[in-house]
């Protein structure tokens, strides 16, 4: 008994001690995960890995995110060199968030039912796709947590490489021509992005993002540093697929493996989001961004344009998944929207919407899985009547997809309540008026894949007969997803309570 | 298989036998930039791409599937796992030894300086290790296309 209970304490102690470590391990625990994944060479093991490994991950970051919240800033030395000379891991309210969304998407799609039709993969090497799979994560928690400009890019490029892998292995061949358009557009967004951080570099000496926004402050308006931030933005622009920006993503998440896709949507892109955010918000500054910049004349006809297109564009798909792209497209509009309404209330509008918009992303991409695990196909035509033999999944789907259309009680509310108001507060009626509007083409490609799975018939030729609801692995974590959603909607201190903080933060401009 | 006499590197004498004389200096001078890499420019980047360049003049000469008799294909991708297993167990190990990660000091609790070169001598083997082993899993892997 005694013995026990000095065995609890001593656990205690040591993971006390671990707990200092947490800032680093977050990274490191994924990354080293994967080279055992790699050497397991078993598909089963190598998931047990992974779950096990983002998983730990996720109640680090959950931990982590709390002692922010308690405590204000926590920095890691790499190395135990101070910075600016040494690489810093730093937590602030916006990374531990983005960050804390990253692990819990993450975590979610491991255990998400197998779908072996859905990779291109030869039998017996599953394990590698869990093995890049957590180079990818640990890349983009990577690209959160560092408070190193340099060390953002190399963990881009971690995270993008193995992006790249994973849309590659698709079932379908077409999927390596969009991973290679996809590399060819991420090699040239991280080319931009590196261009700028060596002229940053040249004019201040420092590559760590806090020194980095000290030392601009002394900067005055020269050319290279209007030029460092124009490549830097555009870099970001790519990786996030800004409007002109995007010709890569609807072709990669159309071809990758669904849950690839669910990832991806749910994850790369809102990191993208947030190295932007750090761009202008904390390295250059709203005032710089915004005053000398104009900034938003460029990005607010931007977003506002990407809304529209994408919309429209989804509209008209024939694939289930090349209409959720589109629509990315468009939810990536309604972001960069709260960025370019330079207002706090619209910031927050952006920052909770990259929250809602992983889960409800996330969650649809999970159940086109399903879809394509009892169907075989992903195009709309086929799913006629498929509401009636998969109620579950398309029940999540429509739950899902009211979140997108912004319907009051699910998440996607939320974050266009304050997308509006933040227009109405700096007095931009036709904005707030075109956020409305675009909310209605949202119903439309919305209603499409409820009219086609309730109330129409099955297609000729197809057998709906050997359709049934997918397996409860598959199920459980869409309808995890589908109630976050609609817990988000309506309890809204966890997600938007933490971006108002979050945004507070940048818009304060502290650093 | 079916090229002229003269074009099979079987009978290109020279090239064999030179590739042959070469090999040994390669790896010693992959090994003489790897343990430089402790003092000065050079490390395991480089010593593992001298490396595997070894292993490529040796499968470019004597065929891939001389090659792969030497250094199988199995434990090249051993190797790409192994090697960032041992940059991440430098970290640990500074870690279990009450610093910060990958903080070499720690290493050698006796002597600071001692413990940074240990960390670097691990960190630098495990690059080593993975880049000598992608190197020529790359190498491999095109050089297998279509057979």
């Amino acid at each position: 008994m005694f013995g026990s209970l000095s065995m609890w304490s001593d656990w205690a102690s040591s993971l006390t001690t671990l707990s200092e470590h947490f800032p680093v391990l977050v990274v490191v625990v994924p990354m080293l995960s994967a080279p055992l994944c790699f050497l397991s060479r078993n598909g089963r093991a190598a998931r047990g890995i992974s779950f096990f490994a983002l998983l730990s991950c996720l109640l680090m970051v959950i931990h982590l995110l709390g002692r922010v919240l308690d405590e204000g800033v926590v920095s890691y030395r790499l190395g135990g060199w101070p910075p600016p000379l040494g690489i810093e891991y730093r937590y602030d309210q916006i990374n531990a968030f983005v960050a804390l969304i990253v692990a819990f998407i993450a975590t979610v799609v491991v255990p998400f039912g197998q779908n072996k039709k859905a990779f291109r993969v030869p039998a017996g090497r599953t394990n590698v796709i869990y093995a890049v799979y957590l180079l990818c994560t640990a890349g983009l928690l990577g690209m959160c947590v560092t408070g190193d400009l340099f060390n953002v890019y190399v963990f881009l490029e971690i995270s993008s490489l193995s992006a790249y892998t994973l849309v590659a292995i698709g079932a379908e061949r077409r999927a390596m021509m969009s991973a290679f358009s996809y590399l060819t557009m991420g090699t040239i967004g991280g080319l931009f992005f590196l261009i700028g951080i060596g002229m940053l570099y040249q004019m201040t000496g420092t590559l760590n993002i806090v020194d980095l926004s000290m030392r601009l402050y002394d900067v005055s308006s020269v050319r290279t540093l209007s030029v460092a931030f124009a490549t830097l933005f555009v870099g970001v622009s790519i990786k996030l697929a800004v409007f002109p920006l995007h010709q890569w993503l609807p072709n990669a998440y159309t071809y990758a493996p669904p849950k690839v896709s669910a990832f991806l949507a749910a994850t790369a892109t809102k990191v993208a989001f947030y190295v932007m955010l750090r761009i202008i918000f904390t390295i250059f500054g709203r005032e710089r961004s915004f005053e000398q910049m104009n900034l938003d004349r460029i990005l607010l006809p931007l977003s506002i344009a990407a809304m529209f297109m994408g919309s429209i564009a989804a509209i008209y798909q024939t694939n289930i998944k090349r209409l959720l792209a589109f629509s990315s497209i468009a939810q990536i509009g309604y972001m960069t929207l709260g960025i370019s309404l330079d207002s706090l209330t619209g910031l927050v509008g952006g920052i909770v919407h990259l929250f809602n918009h992983a889960l409800m992303k996330g969650g649809l991409f999970l159940a086109v899985a399903c879809i394509l695990f009892r169907l075989g196909s992903v195009k709309i035509e086929d799913m006629r009547g498929i509401g009636r033999r998969m109620p579950w999944t398309m029940g999540a789907v429509v739950v899902l997809g009211l979140g997108l259309v912004g319907v009051p009680g699910t998440v996607g509310f939320v974050s266009k309540w304050y997308l509006v108001l933040g227009a109405l507060e700096r007095e931009m009626y036709t904005v707030a008026f075109l956020t409305l509007l675009s909310s209605l083409l949202a119903v439309i490609y919305v209603w499409r894949l409820v009219e086609v799975a309730w109330f129409s018939d099955p297609k000729p030729g197809i057998r709906m007969a050997d359709v049934r609801e997918a397996p409860l692995t598959m199920v459980v974590p869409v309808w995890a997803l589908a109630a976050a959603t609609i817990y988000f909607g309506i309890f809204t201190e966890h997600s938007a309570g933490v971006a108002r903080l979050a945004a507070a933060q940048l818009f304060g401009g502290t650093p | 298989m079916n090229a002229p006499k003269h074009m099979r590197m079987r009978e290109k004498l020279i090239l064999r036998v030179a590739a042959k004389s070469l090999l040994p200096f390669f790896f010693l001078f992959a090994l003489y930039v790897q343990f430089h890499g402790d003092f000065g420019p050079g490390g395991g980047f480089q010593a593992g791409v001298i490396f595997a360049a070894g292993i490529v003049l040796y499968g470019l000469i004597y065929g891939i599937e001389a090659a792969q008799a030497v250094i199988p294909r199995i434990w090249v991708e051993i190797g790409v796992a192994v090697g960032v297993l041992i940059w991440g167990g430098t970290g640990i190990a500074t870690m279990q030894s009450g610093g910060r990660y990958l903080e070499y000091g720690k290493l050698d609790p006796e002597h600071v300086v001692h413990g940074q070169h240990l960390g670097i001598m691990f960190v630098e083997l495990g690059v080593l290790c993975t880049v000598a082993s992608g190197m020529t899993l790359i190498f491999y892997l095109f050089a297998g296309r279509g057979r």
